[in-house]
């Protein structure tokens, strides 16, 4: 088999020619590389429920901007960066009463947006906004688009470049940061509406519900593999942005074995993330630890001698 | 505050949520002075560390810090310092993060840094893991990691909250022999928070013994005695001294006092 054969065999017919493909790559790697790299201080964070929460309450925005015919970006970028101010204005200092804050702001949003889409349905019967806005549409998104996220991308890469070190310091330890003379709740409410610029961009593109497979998922590879910051986040954008294309690859390709039908992008990418974990988990620090703390003879760890 | 002072507490009382934790404070400590504060559990320690930070505002009396014309003036290790094992952090980013983690951008590759953060893990004797996570390392290599991101800066004071819990018995005196060269090579005074005296009794220049939200401060000959450490519990207390250890014993426990005394020697009353 030629080089030529296994191309055509990977890459559908008019994969590389076609406009919805070319508009689907660009955004998606920018949502990919936005969401790695802020999804690899989510996790250190632990706030892999805030950024869900985010993503949930922004599909409201999602809903009414098709409700009022708006740019849907703008619609999940508002609502999203709206909802990331209230949650962090809200002053819950304990964890477990920011997970509640958190909770109850979530079901609210998702009724709302329960409720635009309804509107939706009865008054313009758009029944596919639903799909849209909860679990994207990828290919249906207008070139037009295309500047608007790459700005929003480049803010929040630029935020997190300014806010690097301090933002760093904060996520690993509030105490130390604070010593340090690092404003951490301003640094806290920051980076949320980082989160929210973060989870707009994977909102359209794969949707509000599966944006937490793309912030979370390439991050949580990236640190099972990364033992530095700078290298995880890097990694983190790189996972991404290949699970994404390769999702969007897969998606087109499908078209051809399910008789013209497909399977939606959002589907491909969550499960190539999800497989990719799947490997990556049988790994990891606990495999270095054995590699890289060999006992030397004498030396004994929690000795624990008289005197 | 007096010539030669870091810092001075005086006369500090705090309040949390409308109860009194600490009452009228006051001691002081000098230049490259080693002192630990002792206390049983819930007698104050972290609170009146947390107010030496300025995190908690006295609700009277005052804390001052010298900081002799520095910006970092406090170094500070805290109690809880549980790392997840996938954190992305070598022990040299944390001590790096210390340099420099309070400045804005992305830090550039920089000869000068580098070697600024080599010296110090070597000074904490660090170097063999300083490649290495920070959650994949014991509990004495954090706490060495950890007090060298407090100390590249050299400040003038440093303060660790219980740093020697949870770690065996070697690692202990391994830490306060550490400790106890870096107050006098930086010159940084330590104030440095336990439930149990000994292991820096031969460490300390000075015991803050606090109790009942007191606290007797002197040499820990004056400190830890049957009659100051009685004044300070409001009743008899036996100081014992066996085998170079130090056991504090209530001889009349008093309620829920008795327990904690017998385990965990500790206490105050006000020295002249």
């Amino acid at each position: 088999m030629d080089v030529q054969t296994l191309l055509s065999l990977l890459f559908e017919p008019g994969f590389f020619t076609s406009e919805p493909v070319r508009t689907a790559a660009v955004i998606g790697a920018a949502a990919a590389i936005v969401s790695g790299v802020v999804g690899v201080f989510t996790v250190i964070r632990g706030q892999s429920f805030a950024g869900h929460s985010l993503a949930d309450v922004s599909s409201a925005g999602g809903s009414a901007a098709f409700l009022f015919g708006i740019n849907p970006l703008l619609g999940f970028l508002g609502m999203g960066v709206l909802a990331a101010m209230s949650m962090e204005l809200v002053r819950a200092d304990r964890a477990s009463e920011r997970d509640l804050v958190t909770g109850v702001v979530t079901g609210a949003g998702l009724g709302v947006a329960a409720l635009f889409l309804y509107l939706d349905m009865t008054t313009s019967s758009t029944t596919g906004a639903a799909v849209t806005v909860m679990f994207g549409s990828i290919f249906a998104i207008p070139a037009s688009l295309v500047p608007l996220a790459l700005l929003v991308g480049a803010g929040a890469l630029l935020a997190i470049g300014v806010l690097y070190r301090p933002l760093l310091l904060s996520s690993l330890d509030p105490d130390l940061a604070a010593v340090r003379g690092v404003p951490v709740r301003l640094m806290g409410l920051l980076f949320l509406i980082v989160v929210a610029l973060a989870v707009a961009l994977s909102a359209i593109t794969v949707g509000a519900i599966l944006s937490t497979g793309l912030l979370i998922g390439p991050a949580a590879i990236a640190l099972h593999l990364a033992k530095r910051p700078g290298l995880a986040i890097l990694l983190a954008a790189v996972i991404g942005v290949a699970v994404t294309w390769g999702g969007i690859l897969v998606s087109y390709d499908s078209y051809e074995w399910t008789g013209g039908r497909g399977w939606p992008v959002s589907f491909c990418i969550v499960m190539l993330i999800f497989v990719a974990y799947a490997v990556v988990a049988q790994t990891g620090p606990a495999r270095e630890r054995r590699q890289e703390h060999p006992l030397p003879s004498g030396e004994k760890p929690h000795v624990t001698s008289a005197g | 505050m007096a010539r030669g002072e870091v810092l001075a507490v005086r006369q500090a009382s705090v309040s949390l949520s409308g109860r009194s934790i600490l009452k009228d404070i006051d001691f002081s400590l000098e230049a490259g002075e080693f002192c630990g504060l002792i206390g049983a559990n819930g007698s104050g320690k972290t609170t009146l560390l947390r107010t030496i930070l300025g995190f908690i505002a006295p609700s009277s009396g005052s804390v001052t810090i010298d900081s002799g014309g520095k910006l970092a003036s406090v170094g500070y290790v805290p109690q809880k310092f549980a790392l997840d094992p996938y954190m992305p952090m070598r022990a040299r980013d944390l001590v790096a993060l210390g340099l420099d983690g309070n400045r804005l951008g992305v830090p550039l590759p920089s000869p000068g840094r580098r070697r600024k953060v080599d010296e110090m893990l070597e000074s904490v004797d660090a170097t063999r893991f300083a490649d290495q996570r920070i959650g994949n390392l014991s509990g004495g290599q954090q706490q060495r990691v950890l007090i060298a991101h407090a100390l590249i800066r050299r400040p003038r004071l440093l303060l660790l909250d219980e740093p020697l819990a949870n770690l065996d018995m070697r690692s202990v005196a391994g830490v306060v022999a550490l400790l106890r060269r870096l107050s006098q090579e930086f010159q940084t005074s330590v104030l440095l928070s336990a439930h149990d005296m000994n292991p820096l009794l031969s460490a300390m220049d000075r015991i803050v013994y606090l109790a009942h939200g007191r606290a007797a401060s002197g040499s820990t000959d004056a400190v830890v005695r049957t009659e100051v450490l009685s004044q300070l519990y409001g009743y008899h207390i036996d100081v014992v001294r066996v085998h170079g250890r130090v056991i504090v014993v209530a001889a009349e426990a008093e309620d829920d006092a008795q327990a904690a005394v017998a385990h965990d020697p500790v206490h105050v009353a006000q020295v002249p």
